[in-house]
């Protein structure tokens, strides 16, 4: 195995471990944590594909900026440990078969895609920030523009929300 | 041997330049705290410290041994995971944004080129900012495992006003990135190497080589009063107000956990230094033109009669322990002036290096000033100025520079 391809493993691992632990901790913070750790993992591994702009980005916007309101929310309010139920009837009879449905899709498609899978997409070509920007600001002008009038009507609905009492 | 070592220099290099970092940047926090002591103790016209050692040039390691040797009560009802990880986090994450600044221009050394810094990306700054983003969970952390209420409001203070801070930031940098056209910190200290201008084509006074510069003193100070923020420094040093929350989020920490969080705020404060210095001040590059050679020995001008003064300082000092090490000092110091002196090739390596930490010292220099003269912010204050003032005037700059690059390129 060649260095790219441990450092792939660990990290991929590392993500999945997390997850899995953001689901089964009873208090929210160390979720929260769990969470971070996943958000950090997946920009490592973004940076092992060469796309350096778009891990520092993953790192600042989702492990700094959303993370920390997601912190910041549950320290204030407070929160303590969550409650466990035990199995609901929807959980036993609608979550797991659907779960083990869509692991044996993606089984299958691994099993059936393994041994002629495309080569990674030549690195450098997409990787560097100008040519980032080039495109989010020529080809995806119009879906970028959007997604930013989006933001814009959400941090209205905030404001609107926040005046309402007085 | 040597294939050995030529195969895995890419390895073996970063190594020794991480532990020469790690040992010189901890070295300089702890004696950093010695200056600000000096120097705070000087402004509110006291002595400072001065029984251990001469000068008190040995406190910060007395410090260091109490450090150690304190014991380190946990209080109880913790969440060990949170309280355990904060002050790791903290100092992790203040030594590592270290690793992408460039202190001065490539060193050729024994037939090698390498970059004076640890990791050269080509998108540093970004890095950086990514990584001073992750810091706040230290704080935030600290002060919610604590089970201290002072702890918790000191530690959500901190997270409210370094996402505040972080947007402005984040926004007076733009002004720097639309100029030098890159994201790496090398990049934008080489484009502000203005030959026959000196120091005017630094980003400050914006004199570019290529006639697109734009003064970014707007920018320069929105970004230095953030980032005072984002250190947590006097006038911003809300999240650990003694007047009002005791000691903040680390209350509930002694010991070598304390220190962590300590020596975590003086190495952010040297990176956030050195950050203002390449973004605004031209990094390495000397503030004269480059046609002055005789400005080249401005090292030995400065270290030769400090080093002087210090030998005729130490011989008259109370102490005879101060007598002899005083003079030793010195007389190292007047040595290493005369070899530069002596030694062109010396001379030229140390250059760059000397231009950026002299300016980086001037920073330094400025936070303590700053926290022996200013009174701390009301909370509200802050926020209205965050919010109100600070962001509104960062995102004017970024305008203001993009119409004007833009007039110049038609």
């Amino acid at each position: 195995m060649t260095a790219p391809v441990i450092i792939f493993f660990v990290l991929a691992a590392l993500a999945v471990l997390a997850s899995v632990s953001l689901i089964l901790q009873r208090h929210p913070i160390h979720s929260a944590l769990s969470l971070i750790v996943v958000m950090v993992a997946l920009a490592g591994l973004y940076l092992l594909m060469g796309a350096e702009f778009v891990a520092a980005v993953q790192i600042i916007v989702y492990g700094g900026a959303v993370m920390v309101l997601f912190v910041f929310v549950i320290m204030l309010l407070n929160a303590g440990d969550e409650e466990r139920t035990n199995f609901s009837k929807l959980a036993t009879f609608g979550g797991i078969p659907l779960a083990l449905a869509l692991g044996g899709i993606i089984a299958a498609a691994i099993v059936r895609s393994s041994g002629h899978l495309p080569p990674p997409a030549a690195s450098g070509a997409m990787s560097s920030t100008k040519q980032l920007s080039m495109l989010l600001f020529s080809e995806f002008v119009y879906p970028f523009e959007l997604t930013s009038f989006l933001i814009l009507v959400a941090i209205l609905g905030a404001i609107v929300l926040a005046q309402r009492e007085n | 041997m040597s294939e050995f070592l030529a195969k895995y220099a890419f390895l073996i290099i970063p190594i020794i330049k991480v532990v020469i970092l790690v040992f010189a940047v901890l070295t300089i926090d702890a004696y950093l705290t010695w200056l600000e002591r000096k120097v705070i103790a000087h402004i509110q016209a006291r002595w400072g410290p001065h029984r251990v050692g001469p000068h008190g040039l040995l406190q910060p390691l007395a410090d260091g041994i109490k450090f150690i040797l304190k014991e380190d009560p946990m209080p109880s009802g913790v969440d060990k995971i949170g309280y355990f990880l904060a002050p790791f986090l903290t100092l992790t994450l203040a030594i590592t944004s270290l690793s992408v600044i460039p202190f001065g221009p490539d060193i050729k050394a024994f037939g090698y080129v390498t970059n004076f810094g640890i990791a050269d990306v080509n998108v540093s700054l970004l890095v950086l900012f990514a990584i001073t983003a992750l810091g706040v969970y230290g704080v935030a952390l600290a002060g919610w495992a604590s089970n201290n209420k002072y702890s918790l409001l000191g530690g959500l203070r901190s997270s409210a006003q370094m996402i505040s801070y972080e947007l402005a930031l984040t926004l007076s940098v733009v002004g720097v990135l639309l100029i030098a056209g890159d994201l790496s910190l090398k990049h934008i200290v080489e484009h502000q190497d203005n030959g026959s201008l000196g120091l005017l084509g630094w980003n400050l006074f914006g004199f570019a080589k290529d006639g697109e510069g734009f003064t970014q003193i707007i920018g320069f100070i929105c970004f230095f009063i953030a980032a005072i923020a984002e250190t947590n420094r006097v006038p911003f040093d809300l999240p650990e107000a003694e007047s009002e929350l005791v000691a903040g989020f680390h209350t509930e920490y002694a010991s070598m956990k304390f220190a962590m969080f300590f020596i975590g705020e003086y190495t952010s404060m040297i990176a956030v230094s050195c950050l203002a210095t390449i973004l605004f001040f031209g990094g390495w590059l000397s503030p004269f033109p480059a046609s002055w050679t005789l400005t080249h020995y401005l090292p030995s001008v400065i270290l030769i009669p400090f080093g002087l003064w210090v030998i005729f300082d130490g011989i008259r000092y109370e102490t005879i322990f101060g007598r002899i090490l005083l003079p030793g000092v010195g007389t190292v110091l007047t040595a290493m002036g005369a070899a530069l002196f002596l030694s062109p090739a010396a001379n030229d390596l140390i250059q760059g290096p000397f231009w950026f930490f002299a300016k980086v010292f001037v920073f330094l220099f400025f936070y303590i000033w700053m926290r022996g003269t200013l009174p701390r912010f009301r909370y509200d204050q802050l926020m209205d100025f965050g919010w109100k003032i600070l962001l509104p005037v960062s995102i004017a700059n970024v305008v203001l520079t993009s119409a004007f690059l833009l007039w110049r390129m038609h």
